[in-house]
């Protein structure tokens, strides 16, 4: 395989070099901070004109890790654009999973703080990528447990659009191709971002002599 | 059986005070002069040396009774295989030895053992501490000694009448010393470990109390009562403090006191159960230093072995005792004389004299002319223990996998190699 | 901080890290028992046995409760010590109970270090519901819970344990655990019962009620066993009280927020009186409520480490 050609001729990619001056890809930017921003305004606009007239039913609930703050994202746009706060909560899957025991590395429990009443509300769950769909499940099962929504909708920052469940964002920030076994990642600090994060031996298939452009 | 020629040997004889090297000649299963034997064999034990055969005056057989865990043949294999040429075999089994007929049997059954097997009689019946034995028809049948080891007679005008009564037949006492009130329940050292750990302790004071009461007994009958087992600094000091009044008490010390100490129960592994049971640092430092001052004069194991069904069960409920022929020379040898607590003549006596005196044995030596039981060992050898290849019917040992200097590499018993690596 | 063991034996063996992280994952299981669903799927097709070989209540019904909680399979096994002594040994019952496929046993016995033993010789998951006098990891965790929740940070807490701190697992798990998240201790109780050797380790023992409650942010008072009088170690159940009983007049000298606690059950009118055990500083029945949650964040984090 062409070594340079991981990301395609010319990406702007972020490269580590070790201590024997081998040069590892780290990540490649695919959208940055500006065009983020703007595509969680656009998420905040369609969510604002489904739900128009009855925001005072809608609530936000952040899926961790970074649902959380990319819902509080789009909680302060839907607050900027109707002039209403929606309610917002954070949601832990973790008790919810469907592989438990099968990772190698036990998730650290996250916090989950529903603080208002979920009977009859309009939620709108809130995910950084979705891919399978079974983290979203997992959601739904939790999520009822604490009682009997009137609706829920599913908003992701990348829609990856190769889900194994029967489950399909209702809002979606971007859609993307990217081979299965690349990993997509949002990225808040130091800069918004979105990235994607190819193979380990991809990534490690890049030597000195082939230098793409760096960032 | 051939006469034997051992050539160039460190030579190590402490009843006659000999450290030299030479040569030493066995004909007719007796100690010869080098220059007598006919016709030897000629085994050249240049680095190797050579002493009086290892005593150990304390060792459980478990035939009649529990022959699951050892019996006299194994465990007289496993004596062989330490270097012991001569054992003492403890009363406690099923049933236990305080009948003549019980010494006759064990005295059939010693046949089969490759050592010599000293049978020892109970002084009390059954071991219960309620009556006295038949000490004298047992001295007829050929005990060396007495004990109730496992258990101690508890009444104190009891144990002063087997006293005063042993000392007119001339047998001498081995006491485990351990006073039942102070020790009820109590599953190891009562120490800090015991309370970090949640067990029920058995007090030092359980065995200085009867060691005190001992030394006033020897003192006031003016008759041999040796301790067996010591474990406690205290127990070290009141030894001390009546063997330089000259009051006729002796100790033992076991390798495993002088080596481990109760924080190994962390683990909750039972081959660290046995009673007495392992103690503090401070008292395993007594105890090395009474086994320097000469305090104490005898290594003995307390071979206690168990199967690993009995082991293997919760520490509250296995059975105290752990196996010791095989390790006793190399771990004494490691953490005594190549530490520079004692140097080798001092623990071959230890092994050979001391217990020999205990159970008045005279001239246990290498003269010409004594029977030829002999241990012969390469004292720089380094080797892991490996129980799997004990003799040993039982495995009850904590020493398994540890590295050792000092191994037994032939054992002679009246002129036949017994033993050889 | 990951959590990587298979067993949870006693909080001698944790690091303070992982204490906190039990604690901080039991926050997240604490609430699910206020939901309108008081279960998650966690545990879904695991099988958990309670295998109790020494009576308890309180103790087995609280584990039951969490495993239900987490979706557990679970079975309930009774057995007497002294029968397990006489035919099959104690290794072989639970050999068998592996046999069955379960995941985790969840044991109580009489012999200090037992589920030490089961655990070395097992591939499921063994957590520790009390082994004679050594430990009684979840008690404890559940007691240092109920502090931090109330009192913020138990890092520089003074906490008194009183009674019978000798024959207690739930004395020396909380004092392994609050050494560990920086927390003062002193036990206190009678001198047979009290031993001195715990100063070895860095806790103040004392045999006078006042003097070991006097500046306390904690007291816990531990059950006294009515049979401890009979083998010589006090005089009598009414001497006990006397001198380490907390009485409403005793209250007088803590300090006004100092936590009452006690792993029950209480003898009222012994280790403390029933004014003091239903007033305002007994946090008694909180406890009861959050070793649900330890419980449930215990068998989460140590099911998840059992190799299939």
């Amino acid at each position: 395989m062409d070594r340079e050609n991981v990301f395609g001729e010319g990406a702007v990619c972020r490269k580590k070099e070790d201590a024997e001056g081998n040069l590892t890809i780290m990540k490649k930017q695919l959208y940055g901070a500006s065009e983020v921003s703007a595509s969680i305004r656009r998420m905040a606009e369609a969510i604002c004109r489904e739900f128009s007239g009855g925001e005072g039913d809608l609530a936000l609930v952040g899926i961790h890790k970074l649902g959380v703050p990319l819902a509080k994202m789009l909680e302060r746009e839907i607050a900027a654009i109707s002039g209403k706060h929606p309610e917002f909560g954070t949601l832990d899957i973790t008790m919810y999973r469907d592989d438990f025991g099968d990772f190698s590395r036990l998730p650290a429990i996250q916090e989950t703080e529903i603080p208002f009443d979920v009977n009859g509300r309009k939620l709108i769950l809130v995910d950084d990528v979705f891919s399978s769909g079974r983290t979203i499940r997992a959601a739904l099962d939790a999520l009822t447990d604490f009682g009997r929504p009137g609706m829920i909708r599913l908003a992701v920052l990348v829609d990856r659009g190769e889900p194994e469940f029967p489950i399909r964002p209702d809002f979606a920030g971007f859609s993307l191709k990217v081979p299965s076994d690349h990993k997509i990642r949002l990225c808040f600090d130091p800069e918004l971002e979105i990235y994607e994060i190819p193979t380990a031996e991809e990534r490690a298939a890049v030597g000195n002599e082939t230098s793409t452009p760096l960032k | 059986m051939k006469d034997l020629l051992f050539k160039n040997a460190r030579i190590i004889d402490p009843v006659r005070n000999v450290d030299a090297k030479g040569d030493l000649g066995v004909s007719n299963g007796l100690i010869v002069e080098a220059s007598e034997v006919k016709d030897a064999t000629v085994i050249d034990l240049s680095g190797k040396v050579l002493t009086p055969g290892f005593i150990d005056i304390h060792v459980h057989l478990r035939q009649p009774g529990n022959s699951d865990a050892e019996t006299v043949a194994t465990g007289g294999a496993a004596a062989a295989a330490g270097g012991f040429t001569s054992i003492v075999a403890m009363p406690n089994t099923k049933p236990p030895a305080d009948t003549v007929g019980a010494i006759e049997l064990l005295r059939n059954m010693a046949k089969k053992s490759p050592v010599k097997v000293l049978p020892c009689g109970n002084m009390s019946v059954g071991g219960q501490g309620e009556a006295m034995a038949g000490i004298g028809s047992l001295k007829e049948a050929g005990i060396v000694a007495l004990s109730d080891d496992g258990r101690c007679v508890q009444n104190h005008g009891l144990m002063r009448h087997i006293v005063e009564y042993a000392k007119a037949f001339g047998v001498p006492i081995l006491d485990h010393c351990e006073d039942s009130s102070l020790a009820a329940g109590g599953v190891m050292h009562e120490g800090k470990w015991s309370v970090l750990l949640g067990f029920n302790g058995i007090p030092a004071a359980a065995e200085e109390l009867i060691i005190t009461r001992n030394v006033l007994l020897a003192q006031e009958i003016n008759w041999r009562i040796h301790m067996q087992h010591v474990s406690t600094r205290e127990s070290v000091n009141i030894l001390r403090y009546a063997r330089s009044r000259g009051i006729p008490v002796t100790g033992e010390a076991t390798p495993h006191h002088l080596t481990l100490t109760d924080e190994c129960i962390k683990k909750f592994d039972t081959n660290y159960k046995m009673n007495p049971p392992l103690r503090s640092e401070e008292d395993r430092q007594a105890l090395i230093a009474g086994v320097a001052d000469g305090t104490i004069t005898v290594i003995a194991t307390d071979h206690a072995p168990h199967t690993a069904t009995a082991k293997e069960v919760e520490f509250d409920h296995a059975p105290f005792g752990i196996i010791g022929l095989e390790t006793a020379f190399a771990l004494c040898h490691t953490e005594l004389v190549t530490k520079g607590v004692i140097d080798l003549p001092h623990l071959i006596r230890m092994m050979t004299a001391g217990p020999a005196e205990v159970l008045g044995l005279e001239d246990y030596s290498l003269r010409p002319g004594r029977p030829a039981d002999l241990t012969i060992f390469d004292p720089a050898e380094e080797y892991v223990i490996d129980s799997s290849k004990f003799f040993s019917k039982s495995r009850n040992t904590p020493f398994n996998g540890r590295s050792v200097i000092g191994r037994i590499i032939m054992t002679v018993v009246d002129g036949k190699v017994v033993y050889q690596k | 901080m990951q959590w990587t063991r298979k067993d949870l034996l006693g909080l001698y063996d944790l690091s303070a890290e992982e204490i906190t992280l039990i604690l901080d994952t039991a926050e997240e299981f604490k609430k699910v028992s206020q939901r309108r669903v008081k279960k998650v799927p966690a545990l879904r097709g695991k099988t958990v046995v309670n295998f109790f070989v020494e009576p308890s209540t309180r103790t087995r019904v609280s584990f039951e409760l969490a495993e239900q909680r987490l979706s557990a399979d679970v079975v309930n096994m009774q057995a007497q010590a002294s029968s397990l002594l006489k035919g099959e040994t104690l290794l072989d019952t639970v050999r068998n109970i592996e046999a069955l496929q379960v995941d985790l046993v969840v044991m109580r016995h009489s012999a200090p270090g037992a589920q030490n033993f089961i655990a070395r010789n097992l591939g499921c998951g063994v957590v520790n519901a009390g082994d004679g006098a050594h430990e009684h990891p979840t008690q404890a965790l559940l007691d240092i819970f109920t502090m931090r929740e109330k009192l913020g940070s138990v890092k520089g807490l003074q906490v008194a344990i009183v009674g019978d701190i000798l024959h207690s697992r739930v004395a020396r798990s909380n004092i392994w655990g609050l050494l560990k998240l920086g927390a003062q201790v002193t036990v206190a109780g009678p001198a047979t019962l009290v031993p001195r050797e715990f100063e070895s380790i860095g806790v103040r023992v004392c045999h006078n009620l006042d003097e070991a409650i006097r500046n306390a942010d904690v007291v816990n008072l531990l059950r006294i066993q009515h049979e401890r009088q009979t083998a010589d170690f006090f005089p009598s159940i009414g001497e006990y009280s006397k001198f380490f009983g907390i009485r409403p007049d005793t209250m007088k000298k803590l300090k006004p927020e100092t936590l009452i606690m006690h792993p029950g059950p209480i003898n009222r009118g012994v280790e403390l009186a029933g004014e003091v055990a239903d007033g305002k500083n007994s946090v008694i029945l909180e406890q009861v409520t959050n070793g649900l949650a330890i419980r449930m964040a215990v068998l989460y984090l140590v099911a998840g480490c059992v190799q299939k």
